[in-house]
């Protein structure tokens, strides 16, 4: 009797199927269930608020402050009185409605950005006519908060992710804050902390409707460090006043323990222009200041003839390869013949006995050129001269980077043999060719940070230590990951060549610099420079340079000032640097005269001539 | 007569109905919570209707059975008008004339129209005068299945219509010509083959075919007719031509869609697929032991489309694993093979042929809608009985069952 088994068998047959399928299904194809995670959860990164930033002395710098995100849901828009939204906002309406087009040719379920960053008066406005803005709300985010307007140059900025960045940047979400530069992107580890996560569990508009498994398997973030700079905000915030009108840099380094106090340059920027809405703006605007150049770090990047003060370290390498001795004396007559018919000039007047002090206080070019010939030509030859100066040169740290940590800098140059052999071959150069090199001139280029480290050198009388921003926690730290690194040049020079430098100060070139009640050792030089104009050669007005350090014995600070176009060097980077020293070691200044001549002192005519396009006078 | 009743199935039915409340639960929860005894949630509603229903127990219990047969034709009647009356009072809900909107009530009226077709039928063909080699009397009996189906696709509901087509497990019970069977079958074989391949490849296999099997039974019996392969052939390679013909001028594309995509024609998780992907995600998901009651991330992320209906299974299969799906699918085996066994060993023949329409019935819901969820069936939106929310279905089935019993428990012995 089949008639009885057709609906039996046909039901059998569908169990079996089932139960086969529901076996191929669960218990075999396994990424059904990362397909379901897939689509039904979402992972989503927690921050810790990035760290703060505090001065040497436990100052708070940098901050953060919230800001707030205008979102739209596209699917939730009403009808809404466009005005009052836009003047609220400051747009325009067909930004707005630009804005809330893109939105929707993205998703009309998920939230989209109409307005980045806005500040917490502008949402304070806002907040309470939301009701009226359906489909809009504000989300809220952390941006920095600069509590000094000073250290834009040090301290860098942030900025969000991009879509091209995330693609190598994997370990960052699109729009994250990231550090771009100094500070915030060398220590961006330590800043940003490890994030977290945290699940939840989607719809399938992709939308959030809640926590996966009330957070079970969520993830706390690691708290971001704080960082403590090397830097004293208020002899930076004294510096760049300092410098305001002017263009250069000074720097000042704590000579023991290589801690940078303050890094000037000028022009620079408040960095409060960097956050928020205006900053893409404001950005632009400082990118394309093509003249002023102040996202160029000057105290970093300048690469500069050193003028006199190189004439100290010749001096040094002089005495240790024994060219000269501390008694050693020359005769300058307005400046020496250092070769047939070739006259190097000097201020000094005819029959000038100078020795290695005097040669110092009164920056007399005949005795360290004199002084340079003795030692390229101690050698068998000017190859090996030049190659021994060099190497007694990058002791002291010039010719390479220095190794801090901010992500800017330049290496500096200090020529080799062979860089002489490439320009005059057949060995055809000799101490004359190359002389320039003694009073600074040169071929030679340094950056002012690294001035003001060879400054520290003599200043520690033979050794430095790496120049750094972030302050470390103990001595021993700062031992370990701070070495000495020690010149070629024995103890005793230092202490001729630092008299010679406090003399300049006492009765040489910069008695401008000098201090009631503290010694004050320093070197002015006063520095030829020449831009291409219209295709032509053109000079324009001296760089005006100083090193100094202080106290003479056991020095507090050791820095360098370069003033652009500013002439001599007694003119404006003496008094400068003299100005940071009291300030630094004396808490405030007395000379307020000299304080006010430098704060209201201009460069910008100078800065103007060569824009003119008229014939104009230098060193006026 | 109390004592007699199928008690077995009753605990059957109501474990499924239970169960089903429980995962429309969940398909409804929120992080609010979803208060079950809320007229205004799915599973509310499915509640108080499951209450409802059991008030009926008692009524259709007690009735004489005989009440059922005399009141056939006045109620196969009256449902068929019920079905006419939608064309007048219709409410449209999804694209179908389906429901009648009755005071915050939409009733669905072809699912009664099943209990009572069941009965119609249950009724002619228990009759003495049923002879199953008259024409007249096969088609008298088609008639009554073919009426409902033709204004139950005119609404359009073709999926619920489709169910129809179930009660003929009754007719070939009941003495049908069994070679409709092979012809069903064969019809079925000759469409897929068709739409996997195409007509003519598929007519010149099948001529192959025959005719080797031709050649094997001449070689055995030389008296081997060749008239019924040429009529096979024939109707075969017509069929597969005409099916070829149909399927791409006169179905729309969407009814295109659902075929390839079950026979892997196509592959479109977006668009049409989405729903048989997101389904099969959610039950491949839940393993052997599930994720858990409330905890199914596709459930929550309500991923499925209609997932408190159609899709119940689907929950199902994603929070209780294989354990709870795997049991389902044998419970309702279970329940469809007690019903025919209860069946056949009945005495009465009208009490056997009811039981065996409600099993019918019962199986084509059962196989057409978790074959759906599985992704081994075409999409037709019909409802899993007794699980899924949907008041009317519940209640029909609830009632239909109630008859099941009372008929099961009404023998002679």
């Amino acid at each position: 009797m089949i008639r009885k088994f057709i609906l039996v068998s046909f039901t059998v047959g569908s169990c079996l199927l089932f139960l086969f399928q529901l076996v191929a299904l669960q218990l075999f194809k396994s990424d059904y269930t990362e397909r379901s995670l897939s689509n039904a959860i979402q992972e989503r990164p927690v921050y810790s608020t990035r760290g703060l930033i505090f001065d040497r002395n436990g100052t708070l710098w940098v901050a953060n402050k919230p800001v707030y995100d205008l979102m739209v849901v596209p699917e939730n828009l009403l009808a809404f009185d466009t005005i009052s939204l836009t003047s609220n906002l400051n747009i325009s309406k067909e930004e707005l409605e630009q804005k809330i087009k893109e939105a929707k040719s993205f998703s009309y379920k998920l939230p989209s950005v109409v307005l980045r960053q806005l500040n917490m008066e502008e949402v304070a406005q806002l907040q309470e006519k939301m009701w009226k803005f359906p489909g809009f709300y504000f989300q809220k985010k952390s941006a920095r908060d600069y509590k000094l307007t000073a250290g834009a140059n040090v301290l860098g900025y942030t900025s969000e992710t991009n879509r091209y960045e995330i693609k190598t940047k994997t370990d960052y979400e699109l729009g994250e804050m990231i550090g771009r530069q100094g500070i915030e992107k060398n220590y961006e580890q330590e800043l940003r902390g490890k994030k977290g996560v945290q699940l939840f569990q989607k719809d399938r508009f992709n939308r959030i409707i809640g926590s996966f498994e009330e957070g079970t398997f969520d993830k706390a973030p690691e708290k971001a460090e704080n960082i403590t700079l090397t830097l004293d905000a208020a002899l930076q915030v004294y510096g760049e006043s300092l410098m305001k009108n002017k263009r250069g840099g000074i720097v000042a380094i704590e000579p023991q323990t290589g801690e940078v106090l303050a890094l000037v340059t000028a022009p620079n920027y408040d960095p409060n222009e960097l956050v928020g809405r205006t900053r893409s703006k404001n950005f632009k605007e400082l990118v394309n200041d093509t003249l002023a150049k102040p996202l160029f770090d000057r105290s970093l990047q300048s690469e500069i003839s050193p003028g006199s003060p190189f004439k100290i370290l010749n001096g040094l390498i002089g005495l240790q390869e024994n060219a000269i001795n501390s008694e050693t004396s020359f005769t300058c007559n307005q400046g020496h013949y250092y070769a047939k018919g070739a006259f190097m000039k000097c201020h000094c007047g005819i029959g000038t006995q100078s020795d290695l002090i005097k040669g110092i206080y009164n920056s007399c070019n005949t005795y360290f050129a004199k002084t340079f010939m003795r030692i390229i030509e101690s050698q068998p030859s000017p190859s090996e001269g030049v190659d021994l100066w060099k190497t007694h040169l990058e002791k002291f740290g010039l010719g390479n980077y220095l190794g801090y940590d901010l992500p800017t800098g330049k290496k500096g140059f200090i020529p080799s043999s062979n860089y002489y052999n490439r320009w005059y071959p057949k060995g055809s150069w000799g101490a004359s060719t190359i002389i320039s090199n003694a009073i600074g001139q040169g071929e030679i280029l340094t950056t002012p940070i690294q001035m003001a480290n060879f400054t520290a050198i003599i200043a520690n009388r033979g050794y430095y230590k790496k120049p750094h921003f972030r302050k470390t926690q103990s001595k021993e730290e700062s031992d370990l990951l701070y070495p000495k690194n020690t010149t070629l040049i024995e103890k005793q020079h230092f202490e001729t060549v630092i008299e010679g430098m406090h003399q300049v100060v006492e009765r040489g070139t910069a008695r401008i610099a000098k201090i009631d009640g503290i010694e004050v050792c320093g070197k002015t030089g006063t520095v030829e420079n020449f831009i291409r104009l219209n295709g032509e050669k053109t000079q324009l007005t001296d760089h005006s340079i100083f090193i100094a350090f202080a106290p003479k014995e056991d020095p507090k600070i050791a820095l360098a000032v370069f003033i652009e176009n500013g002439y001599w060097g007694g003119r404006w980077a003496a008094p400068i640097a003299s100005l940071m020293i009291e300030k630094y070691l004396n808490g405030n200044v007395k000379r307020n005269w000299l304080e006010e001549r430098m704060l209201q002192g201009s460069l910008e005519a100078e800065y103007e001539k060569p824009l003119l396009g008229k014939p104009f006078t230098i060193n006026e | 007569m109390i004592f007699r009743v199928d008690w077995v199935s009753f605990i059957l039915y109501l474990f499924l109905v239970c169960f089903g409340i429980v995962n429309i639960y969940s398909t409804g929860f929120t992080e609010a919570g979803n208060p079950f005894w809320e007229w205004g949630t799915s599973v509310g509603k499915q509640f108080w209707l499951f209450v409802v229903s059991l008030m009926f127990l008692p009524l259709i219990l007690f009735i004489n059975s005989n009440f059922f047969e005399h009141l056939a034709y006045l109620l196969y009647g009256l449902s068929i008008l019920s079905l006419l009356g939608l064309f007048l009072f219709g409410q449209k809900i999804s694209g179908a004339t389906s429901w009648y909107l009755i005071g915050g009530f939409s009733l669905q009226p072809s699912e009664f129209v099943k209990i009572t077709t069941a009965l119609l039928l249950t009724t002619r063909l228990s009759s003495l005068q049923m002879d199953f080699k008259k024409w007249s009397a096969v088609g008298q009996v088609l008639m009554i299945i073919a009426l409902p189906m033709v204004l139950i696709v005119l609404q359009p509901d073709a999926g619920s219509a489709l169910v129809f087509l179930g009660l003929f497990f009754v007719l070939l019970r009941e003495g049908l010509d069994l070679r409709i069977l092979l012809l069903g079958l064969g019809l079925v074989v000759a469409f897929i083959g068709t739409l996997l391949f195409d007509p003519l490849s598929f007519s010149l296999t099948l001529g192959v075919l025959l005719f080797l099997s031709y050649l094997l039974i001449l070689y055995r019996n030389k008296k081997a007719k060749k008239k019924p392969f040429l009529i096979a052939l024939a109707i075969s390679v017509l069929f597969s031509f005409s099916v070829d013909f149909i399927f791409n001028s006169v179905f729309e594309q969407r009814h295109r869609d659902r075929f390839n995509i079950i026979l892997g024609l196509e592959t479109d998780t977006k668009g049409i697929g989405y729903n048989i992907n997101q389904s099969k995600i959610a039950i491949g998901s839940g393993g052997f032991f599930g994720k858990g009651f409330l905890n199914g991330t596709q459930t929550k992320g309500r991923f499925v489309p209609e997932q408190h209906t159609d899709y119940i299974f689907s929950t199902i299969g994603e929070e209780w694993g294989f354990l709870g799906s795997s049991a389902i699918v044998m419970l309702f085996t279970l329940l469809i093979l007690r019903v025919i066994y209860r069946a056949e060993k009945h005495t009465q023949s009208n009490s056997r042929i009811f039981s065996y329409c409600f099993a019918s019935l019962l199986f084509i819901h059962f196989f057409v809608n978790i074959g759906m969820t599985l992704g081994l069936v075409p999409t037709v939106g019909i409802p899993l009985p007794f699980i899924s929310s949907g008041g009317t279905n519940l209640i029909a089935f609830s009632l239909m069952f109630f008859i099941y019993l009372n008929l099961d428990a009404s023998r002679l012995y």
